[in-house]
């Protein structure tokens, strides 16, 4: 059997077992990730012929230099963190309560039904749902039609409109983890601060929210890193608000210079970094 | 156990980024201006179409919508398209090779000839050159000195569009959406392009004469910053920017937006009936396509064919037809009944429409003295505009 012979072959040979195993993975991860964000982070540093607009390899500081020095760059990002931030703050405040009735006071087949309706708007598709949000803030949407008799109107396209919109995408993804780390939360641990005359509020700031913080904290990376690089939703629903997705797009679809747009992603980019290493602090990375 | 190798990996990894980009980069020489060519000879079986969407339909979208198969039939050139959204995406595509005829707005003509992407054409060979309009031949976009590089097909204005219940009386200048565009504040639209900034500067043509804009694509810096001053004043008032005609369609039949510019096939689209459309006084931008054939065309004898097909009166009012522009060809309108709604071949109102045109430095007005805005500088003050 060459079944057996491979087996036997490998056995006492660990490296190659191992070799085996890893090589297709960390090619994939090497040449998608690695090497893409290399080109990316190479190509800032290039320019672009103004009359034939190709890009030609010559080293310049000049796209880098223009991204940290214009008003324009800082402007939008200062918005784009905010609208970013906005979004995670709105997606935490409406997912804790959602969660805590999925994972504690639901029975089992009310959970399950709970779960599945959170992750059916996943089944269908961004544009769509996007789409179904323009129609919605619309001067004679729904909105509008609800709130009018309060002598309320809907928001309209611009700023609002984004960050309703992002909150309702990404809220799949700050529930279901938050869930999770519900779900970790021994009932007998409640139990246990109640018994101990812990109220209602005790108990979720000094047992509850210690437990789940970690749990908090991944589904703010999903929903402050998604907003973040955002930017058809902005098109759709962003009447004439710019992000920094934007003008990437607009970068490379319309101006042609990849280079300031390999300039323009680096920003959103360190973002992200630097608030991974200010989520590593907390500690809250080890515990998920 | 060492961090040497993972770290030779990573450095190996750099080094064939580099390679690999750069070699991508070393392929880019051009091989000299091409000549037109002299004779159709055979036909070489295929041709590779770059165009609009809605300029190649072969009854796939819609069987009633179909003028390729008849191309196939009549020449045995399978045709096979590709379309794009933007004259940009289109120059991309165009530098990446592979296409042997481009259907090419004003505003990117001109950056295929410089680039040597498109070779002149030998109208001479074309039979149905003779039948297009005098006023659309050898003109800025579709020509260099002297010699063509292509065949107009169809062309259109930028309209200024009004919701009829909201904008009263009807606006018959630009007025409503620059200088009193604060009276619509929230619903004023724009179109989504660095080119938009050539609609403020026809404004200003009549506005603000001491400027002396003769073109609103020529450009010097004191002319430029007055137009994206304008627009930055506009910026204010406008609710939203469209590129996506589907969006402006939708934002007026909400009432969204009640004034702004647009395009003929969008207020033929809108179904409420609560608006119009007006070429104000002060004239408009507009645009005119052109076929062109690729320099390095695999098929040109076939590519010729196209041209010479695409530009017969009935394919050239059908296809303009279901754009929603005016045809090139003269006899196109005893094919179409609504040449009327487009102006078609109505000189005076065509010579009130400014054709897009790449901005370049050296100035397409003809002026020596100063240097023009060019383009990539139009593109960061959009963003700029748009804040």
């Amino acid at each position: 059997m060459t079944a057996t012979r491979v087996s036997t072959y490998l056995a006492p040979r660990r490296r190659l077992r191992l070799a085996g195993l890893l090589t297709a993975p960390v090619l994939w991860l090497g040449l998608v990730y690695v090497v893409a964000l290399a080109a990316l982070l190479i190509t800032a540093f290039w320019t672009v012929d103004a009359f034939t607009g190709q890009v030609r390899v010559e080293w310049t500081t000049e796209n880098i230099v223009e991204v940290l020095t214009e008003a324009l760059y800082r402007t939008v990002t200062l918005r784009t963190l905010g609208i970013a931030a906005l979004v995670t703050v709105l997606d935490i405040i409406v997912a804790v309560p959602v969660a805590f009735f999925m994972a504690k006071i639901a029975r089992p087949r009310m959970r399950h039904l709970l779960v599945i309706a959170m992750l059916a708007p996943l089944w269908a598709s961004y544009l769509v749902k996007v789409y179904a949000w323009r129609a919605l803030l619309s001067g004679n949407g729904l909105i509008e039609w609800a709130v009018a008799p309060f002598g309320g109107e809907t928001p309209g396209y611009g700023i609002v409109g984004v960050v309703l919109t992002l909150s309702y995408l990404w809220l799949p993804y700050v529930v279901m983890p938050i869930y999770a780390g519900f779900d970790r939360v021994p009932d007998r641990l409640l139990e246990a601060s109640a018994d101990l005359g812990g109220r209602g509020w005790r108990t979720l700031t000094a047992v509850v929210l210690p437990m789940i913080r970690p749990a908090i904290i991944a589904g703010s990376i999903f929903a402050f890193s998604l907003s973040l690089g955002d930017y058809i939703t902005t098109t759709i629903v962003g009447g004439s608000t710019q992000m920094l997705g934007t003008l990437v797009y607009d970068n490379v679809g319309s101006a042609n210079n990849l280079p300031l747009a390999a300039a323009i992603s680096l920003i959103p980019i360190g973002i992200i970094l630097v608030y991974l290493a200010a989520v590593r602090r907390t500690g809250a990375l080890r515990s998920l | 156990m060492s961090k040497s190798p993972s770290r030779l990996a990573l450095r190996a990894g750099i080094a064939a980024t580099a390679a690999v980009s750069l070699a991508a980069c070393g392929t880019s020489g051009s091989d000299g201006g091409s000549e037109a060519a002299s004779s159709i000879g055979d036909t070489e079986g295929s041709v590779s179409i770059l165009a609009w969407p809605g300029y190649v339909e072969d009854g796939s979208n819609d069987p009633t919508v179909d003028w390729v198969s008849g191309f196939e039939e009549a020449t045995g050139c399978m045709v096979d398209a590709k379309t794009y959204g933007t004259s940009d995406e289109a120059y991309q595509l165009m530098q990446s090779g592979g296409y042997d005829v481009v259907a090419a707005s004003g505003d990117l003509t001109l950056r295929l000839v410089a680039s040597e992407l498109v070779a002149p054409v030998n109208t001479d060979l074309l039979e149905n050159y003779e039948g297009i309009f005098d006023f659309l031949k050898n003109k800025e976009w579709n020509s260099v000195d002297g010699v063509s590089y292509g065949v107009p097909h169809g062309y259109g204005a930028n309209l200024l569009m009004f919701n009829t219940d909201e904008v009263t009386p009807a606006p018959t200048s630009w007025d409503v959406v620059f200088d009193k565009a604060s009276d619509y504040s929230g619903k004023v639209t724009a179109y989504d392009s660095p080119i938009y900034i050539a609609d403020a500067a026809v404004y200003l043509m009549t506005h603000n004469p001491e400027l002396g804009i003769e073109n609103p694509y020529a450009l010097d810096e004191d002319q430029f910053a007055a137009a994206v001053e304008l627009l930055k004043e506009q910026n204010a008032s406008v609710g939203e920017y469209w590129s996506d005609y589907l969006l402006e369609i939708q934002a007026f039949e909400t009432g969204d937006s009640v004034v702004g510019t647009t395009w003929q096939v969008i207020q033929n689209s809108i179904s409420t009936g609560n608006t119009d459309v007006v070429l104000p006084e002060e004239g408009a931008t507009g645009w005119s396509d052109t076929w062109m054939i690729a320099s390095d065309a695999e098929a040109p004898n076939c590519a010729y064919k196209w041209l010479d097909y695409i530009a017969s009166p009935e394919v050239n009012a059908t296809a303009t037809a279901y754009f929603g522009e005016a045809p090139s060809s003269e006899a196109a309108c005893d094919f179409r009944d609504d040449c009327e709604a487009y102006h078609a071949g109505d000189e005076e109102y065509a010579k009130q429409i400014w054709y897009w045109t790449t901005p370049i430095a050296e100035c397409v007005d003809g002026r020596e003295d100063v240097e023009c805005v060019d383009y990539s500088e139009w593109t960061k003050a959009w963003q700029e505009i748009k804040g």
